[in-house]
């Protein structure tokens, strides 16, 4: 199976053979992305059609197969950038009629979750899947992978790694914003200064038990270095940021574990590029220990976008017998997480 | 054969002969969806083509594609890319070489070719740019090796402009709102034969990525 994805600004291929990983190939247009201190759709769907190619041929070259040992295409039809996303849509349709292959479209999210099974250890459901990326920030309930995944909460505005972002700016620190916060907050006090949880108040948590929301927070921080700016005071980067890490860790590892405990489940899995985020993990496994919650936390390499985890989730569906999608579907930049695969032809 | 594709402005896809002779086509002319709609037009074009030229009856046979024609604009960036990845993608499955192919230059021909007794005065091919702008390209006749004569490159002009800046180059003006899949493989064809293809490596994209760099940071305010 050779699944593709291009949903953000990394263009991905994976190559799988039922549940192993032959390859997991990845070409990223973030360094071309830096200069506008975040992700331009324009700029990240021109990259994708100029990776696209090489990174298939080094994708087959990685796992020592040729495009005859493909027995089927896999490709994410959302949710993500839309100009992005139809690049691979093209490139995946035409590649399965080139090749008389059958096709898989599926759903970027659900494939975060899938990323786990190729880590070669038994996966059990259900789990809460806490999935963050720059793209996105979502909590879903995974009954099971290929039939039941209910989404229970995600942003309300920016999703965490575009938190980052806009944060490293207003400390003139450069994109992205994840490992340079990290950086910066190694030497500060996460307790120094208490900003806001966003989606936590009593009133919240009515509707939005499981949202998330950074605008608030990204404005407290803002305002906070501009009170600092204007009177002068010394105003310490390491405590902006390690306090602002804080907040984001907090609210993140908060709500998952929240709804383990609502929902009795007492697993949790991680996905998705802001995981590289050694606090956010320490503080998850450490409060989940605590919680008699069990992580778990593929490879990074399996947690930012990939095209492995798309092919390993169109292999779950063919191993438990569902068809080949159609070729009629296109990008869908809002597909629910509901949405496992598309175009079911039954 | 040659499998030729062009989503610069609908979604067109197409098989000839070596010699030119259309096996199959398929089109819409739907400005977006291009996405949703190419790879129900590869497959009826590959299934159609398996027959033999159009009006054939032949019993089915494998199509033996030698190349892929891709379309590489002026058109919306968009969907001007869906058919570029699919044109690399499908060549990449099949092992064959693709062949960039200027947009406008298939539209010329269609029009050179449209009537071959015609004696066909400069014209310009006018396709829709967005933004209220078109994308032009100025041609005269057909060379030796049977390709249009570009007299100019393709430019991007204001909407109200276009017939002075047509009248500076004194050419008639070609509105054209569907880029022939065929005349995209033809193009290819010609070309590969005289061996004139050209290395488009990207999209003729005439404007520079729609982006606005970061300014000074913008105050929150108390
Ligand atoms: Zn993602």
């Amino acid at each position: 199976m050779l699944g593709i994805e291009t949903s953000c600004d990394e263009t991905g291929i994976g190559i799988v053979r039922g549940r192993t990983l032959l390859s997991n190939t990845i070409a990223s247009s973030m360094d071309e992305h830096a200069r506008y201190g975040g992700v331009v759709p324009e700029v990240a769907a021109r990259a994708h059609l100029e990776a696209l190619q090489p990174t298939i041929e080094a994708a087959l070259a990685e796992a020592q197969v040729t495009l005859a040992d493909i027995d089927a295409v896999a490709v994410t039809s959302g949710p993500g950038l839309a100009g992005a996303l139809m690049v691979g849509v093209g490139a995946a349709k035409a590649l399965a009629v080139s090749l008389d292959k059958p096709l898989y479209a599926v759903n970027h999210l659900v494939g975060h979750i899938a990323a786990d099974i190729l880590t070669g250890e038994e996966v059990e459901y259900p789990t809460v899947a806490l999935l963050v990326s720059g793209g996105h920030t979502s909590l879903l309930l995974v009954r099971d992978l290929v039939s039941d995944v209910q989404l229970l909460g995600e942003t309300m505005d920016d999703a965490a790694g575009e938190a980052f972002d806009k944060i490293a700016r207003v400390l003139g620190l450069p994109y992205p914003g994840g490992p340079e916060i990290d950086r910066a907050a190694a030497t500060g006090d996460p307790n120094a200064i208490r900003f806001p949880r966003g989606m936590s108040r009593a009133s919240d948590m009515a509707e939005h038990r499981y949202d998330f929301s950074f605008s608030g927070l990204k404005t407290a921080v803002a305002r906070f270095v501009e009170q600092h700016e204007a009177t002068g005071e010394t105003l310490s980067v390491p405590d902006v940021a390690a306090s602002f890490r804080e907040a984001v860790v907090d609210v993140l590892v908060t709500k998952a574990l929240d709804a383990c405990a609502r929902h009795g489940v007492p697993r949790l899995l991680l996905g998705g590029g802001v995981i590289a985020n050694k606090r956010l993990r320490d503080v998850a496994l450490e409060r989940a220990e605590a919680a008699g919650v069990a992580v778990r936390i593929p490879p990074l390499s399996l947690c930012t976008d990939n095209g492995a985890m798309i092919a390993a989730l169109a292999s779950e569906l063919i191993m438990s017998g569902h068809p080949a999608s159609t070729l009629a579907f296109g990008a869908d930049s809002t597909l629910p997480v509901t949405t496992i695969q598309v175009a079911t032809s039954s | 054969m040659i499998l030729g594709i062009d989503t610069s402005l609908g979604t067109a896809v197409a098989v000839i002969d070596a010699d030119g002779a259309v096996r199959a086509e398929a089109a819409s002319a739907d400005p977006l969806g291009h996405a949703e709609i190419i790879g129900s037009l590869l497959q009826s074009v590959l299934t159609d083509a398996a027959h033999g030229p159009i009006g054939a009856t032949g019993a089915p046979e494998p199509v033996a594609l030698t190349h892929v024609a891709a379309g590489m604009g002026p058109g919306p960036f968009t969907g001007l890319r869906v058919g570029i990845a699919a044109a690399r993608a499908f060549a990449l499955g099949r092992g064959i070489p693709v062949v960039p192919v200027r947009s406008h230059d298939a539209a010329a021909l269609a029009v050179l070719l449209a009537d071959p007794f015609a004696d066909v005065p400069r014209f310009a091919v006018v396709t829709d740019a967005r933004r209220r702008e078109f994308a032009f390209t100025v041609y005269e006749g057909i060379d030796d090796d049977g390709l249009p004569v570009r007299i100019t490159e393709e430019s991007l002009v204001a909407r109200d402009d276009i017939d002075a800046a047509l009248a500076e180059h004194g050419a008639e003006r070609r509105d054209t709102t569907a880029i022939p899949g065929a005349m995209v493989a033809l193009v290819a064809a010609r070309a590969a034969d005289a061996g004139r293809t050209e290395d488009l490596g990207e999209p003729l994209y005439l404007r520079a990525p729609d982006v606005t760099m970061p300014g000074p940071r913008k105050k929150v305010g108390q």
